[in-house]
C-alpha cells in the first residue's frame, strides 16, 4: 500500500526550531509536514530461515510522533534497530536525516537518541554518574541535574538505576537519549509493563520531547497508545506493514 | 573512552566481589603465610672448584638424598648465589693427603639462608664425626698390630672450618608475596574481565553504548584501562602492606616498586586476554566460573604461588614451565629480592608477552559483542 502522501499535519503545531535548515517553519508556522526525516524502503531482514522483516516501507516526517504498531514478534524492534544502525539489513534502503545507514552509521548515531526495549545501565552507578558517562560517550557536555529535571527525576539523582520504579526507569532511559540533542529519538515499547498512571505521565513526557522539536519514533502494541499519542502510525504484522496513516483515520 | 574508564572504575570499586578477589584474598594468604614459616628440606650446596671430589667424605655427601651438589659454577658465581640465598652453603674439601679422612673441610654459609646453612653444617659435622670415629677404629687396630708412633695421627682427622658471610635474609614473605601478587593479577584479570564483559553484554549495556558514536575499540580500551588502574592500586597496597607489616624485601626501594608495578601491568594485560576469551565462550553466566577456574586453578597450584616449582617431579615441572604465571611470579621475585632489572628478566617478559600474543589471537577469534 505504501505510505499515504502527507497532507496537513493533524495537530498543526508550531515548530520552534532555530537551526538554519528549518528556517522556513518560522515564516510558515502552520506548515505542511513535508520534510521527511526517515525514509524506509522495502526493508528486508532474514535471521537464517526466519524472515523477520519482509518488505517494510514508511516515511517519518519531521516533528511528528510516529508509531510502529503491531503484535509481539511482528518485526518492530528489528526494524527499529536497523534504522538505529545497531543491526545489518538483508536488503532495502534506509535513510535517516538524509544519511544512508550503509554509508554513514557513525554520523547517524550522533543525530539520534536510542532507547532499547530492556537496556541495562552500568551497575552501581548513580543517575548523575550515568549521565556523565553518556555525556562522555557522546562527547557532549551536559549538566546532569538539568537533564534529570527535564524528565522529572531531579530528586532521584543519587539513586541507582535498578532502584528506580518501572516508570522512572523509562523516564531515565529517555533522558539518556536526549543528551546529544538528537533530531530523532527512538523508543522501543516505552510504556510496556507500566501502570496506567505511569503510562499517562510517560505520554506527557514524550509529547514534551516532541514539543521541543524532536521527532519521536516509537513501537507499541497498544491500540489506544497509537491512537492518542501518535500522529501517524504504521501497522506492522508478520514482517510487513499493511498500512501507514494518521492515527485518527478510521482503519 | 575516559568516560567509560571513569564509570567502570567507580563501578568496580563499588562491587564488593572485585575488591575481595583482587585485594582481600591475596592479603589473607599473605597474612597466613607471613606468620607461619615453612621449610623446604632440599639443600643446595655449591661445590668449590678446588674441592677434592675423590674423598670418601665427598662420596658420602653425594649419597644424601636431600642435598643437591652444584658443581658447574665458578667460585664468584657461587658466592653471589649464596648471598641471594639461592645456594645454602659452599663446600670446599681441601685436597691433601691421600688418606680418606685427613682433610680440612671448609663450609661457608650465609645469613640469606641461615636455617638451611646450619642444617647443612650439622649434616656435615655428623658425617665427619662418623668418619673420624671409623678412622680411630682402624687406627686402634693398627696400633695393636704395629704400635706405630702416635705423633701425627691427629693430622689425619678431618676438620670442619665453618664461616658465615653476610647475605640478605630471605624470608617467607619474600617468596609468598610475589606469588600472591601474581595470583591476584591472574584472578582479577580473568574473573573480572570475564564477568564484567559478559554481564555488560547480557544486560544490553554494551548495546546501548553501540547506539552512541563511541567506537568499539574505545569501549574495550576504556574498560581495560579502568581495570588496570584498579589492579595496580591493589598491587601497590599489597606490596606496601607486605613491606611495612611483614618486612617484604624491596631491594632497590622505589625503583623495585615501579618495576614490580610494570610487571603487574604486563601480566594483567595478558590475563585480561584470557578473560575476554572466557566471556566470549561462555553461553551463560554459570559457565563462567568453571571456565575461568580452568585457566586460573592450575596456575594457582603449579606456578610457584605457594611452593617453589622445583619441589615438583620433573614431568610436572615441564608443565609448570609452560604457564605464564610461573614466569610472572619468577620475574616478580627476581626483581623484588635479587634486584634484577627489567633487562635481566627479559626472558620471562618475552614468554609472558608470547602468551599475550597467543591469547589475544584467541580473544579476537572468540570475542562476541552481542
Amino acid at each position: 500500500m505504501g505510505c499515504i502522501s502527507s497532507i496537513l499535519h493533524p495537530r498543526l503545531n508550531i515548530i520552534r526550531r532555530s537551526s538554519q535548515d528549518n528556517l522556513q517553519h518560522r515564516y510558515f508556522p502552520y506548515v505542511l509536514h513535508t520534510q521527511a526525516i526517515i525514509e524506509v524502503k522495502d526493508l528486508v531482514k532474514h535471521y537464517g530461515d526466519l524472515h523477520a522483516v519482509q518488505g517494510i516501507s514508511f516515511t517519518v516526517f519531521e516533528g511528528e510522533i510516529f508509531g510502529l504498531l503491531g503484535p509481539n514478534g511482528a518485526g518492530k524492534t528489528t526494524t527499529l534497530e536497523i534504522i538505529e544502525t545497531l543491526r545489518d539489513k538483508t536488503s532495502g534502503e534506509v535513510w535517516v536525516d538524509g544519511l544512508s545507514v550503509d554509508i554513514d552509521p557513525g554520523e547517524i548515531k550522533k543525530r539520534i537518541g536510542v532507547q532499547l526495549q530492556s537496556a541495562g545501565y552500568y551497575p552501581s552507578l548513580t543517575l548523575t554518574e550515568l549521565l556523565r558517562l553518556f555525556s562522555g560517550l557522546y562527547n557532549v557536555p551536559v549538566i546532569p541535574e538539568d537533564m534529570l529535571k527535564l524528565v522529572g527525576l531531579e530528586d532521584r539523582s543519587k539513586a541507582k538505576y535498578k532502584e528506580l520504579s518501572g516508570g522512572q526507569k523509562q523516564r531515565f532511559s529517555i533522558c539518556t537519549t536526549l543528551i546529544n540533542r538528537p533530531r530523532v529519538v527512538f523508543l522501543d515499547e516505552p510504556t510496556t509493563g507500566l501502570d496506567p498512571q505511569a503510562r499517562r505521565n510517560l505520554w506527557d513526557l514524550i509529547r514534551q520531547v516532541r514539543e521541543k522539536g524532536t521527532t519521536v519514533v516509537l513501537t507499541t502494541h497498544y491500540m489506544d497508545e497509537a491512537e492518542s499519542l501518535c500522529d501517524r502510525v504504521a501497522i506492522v504484522e508478520k514482517g510487513k506493514n499493511h498500512r501507514t496513516g494518521y492515527s485518527r483515520e478510521p482503519y | 573512552m575516559l568516560a567509560i574508564t571513569q564509570a567502570s572504575l567507580r563501578s568496580i570499586t563499588r562491587s564488593p566481589s572485585a575488591v575481595i578477589f583482587s585485594l582481600g584474598f591475596p592479603l589473607v594468604f599473605i597474612v597466613v603465610f607471613g606468620f607461619i614459616s615453612g621449610n623446604r628440606i632440599r639443600l643446595e650446596v655449591g661445590v668449590d672448584e678446588r674441592c677434592d671430589t675423590t674423598t670418601t667424605l665427598y662420596q658420602s655427601i653425594l649419597k644424601i638424598p636431600n642435598v643437591e651438589l652444584i658443581t658447574d659454577k665458578s667460585e664468584a658465581e657461587l658466592k653471589q648465589q649464596l648471598i641471594k640465598g639461592r645456594v645454602d652453603a659452599i663446600l670446599y674439601i681441601h685436597p691433601g693427603k691421600d688418606s680418606a679422612a685427613g682433610k680440612i673441610v671448609e663450609l661457608i654459609t650465609s645469613k640469606a639462608s641461615r636455617e638451611k646453612g646450619s642444617f647443612v653444617q650439622s649434616v656435615l659435622t655428623n658425617l665427619i664425626d662418623k668418619q673420624n670415629i671409623s678412622f680411630f677404629r682402624t687406627l686402634s687396630k693398627d696400633q695393636e698390630s704395629q704400635e706405630t708412633g702416635t705423633g701425627n695421627w691427629a693430622n689425619n682427622l678431618a676438620q670442619l672450618k665453618q664461616s658465615e658471610i653476610e647475605g640478605r635474609e630471605y624470608k617467607m614473605i619474600d617468596f609468598i608475596l610475589p606469588g600472591q601478587l601474581g595470583f591476584s593479577i591472574l584472578s582479577a584479570g580473568v574473573f573480572g574481565t570475564a564477568f564484567v564483559f559478559f554481564s555488560l553484554r547480557q544486560t544490553l549495556v554494551l548495546k546501548r553504548f553501540f547506539a552512541t558514536p563511541i567506537s568499539r575499540t574505545f569501549i574495550v580500551l576504556g574498560e581495560a584501562l579502568s581495570r588496570l588502574i584498579f589492579q595496580l592500586a591493589g598491587s601497590l597496597i599489597i606490596i606496601l602492606i607486605g613491606k611495612y607489616v611483614f618486612g617484604f624485601t624491596l631491594i632497590n626501594g622505589f625503583t623495585t616498586l615501579i618495576e614490580m608495578l610494570l610487571l603487574s601491568a604486563l601480566g594483567l594485560i595478558v590475563f585480561m586476554g584470557f578473560g575476554f576469551v572466557v566471556s566470549g565462550l561462555a553461553k551463560s553466566e554459570s559457565v563462567i566460573p568453571p571456565l575461568a577456574n580452568i585457566v586460573t586453578l592450575p596456575q594457582f597450584l603449579l606456578s610457584g604461588t605457594f611452593f617453589p616449582i622445583d619441589a615438583f617431579p620433573p614431568w610436572l615441572q615441564t608443565i609448570c614451565k609452560g604457564l605464564p604465571l610461573t614466569y610472572l611470579n619468577d620475574a616478580l621475585r627476581k626483581v623484588a629480592f635479587e634486584g634484577a632489572g627489567l633487562m635481566d628478566i627479559s626472558h620471562q617478559i618475552l614468554v609472558i608477552a608470547l602468551w599475550g600474543v597467543i591469547v589475544y589471537i584467541a580473544a579476537i577469534r572468540f570475542f562476541r559483542w552481542e
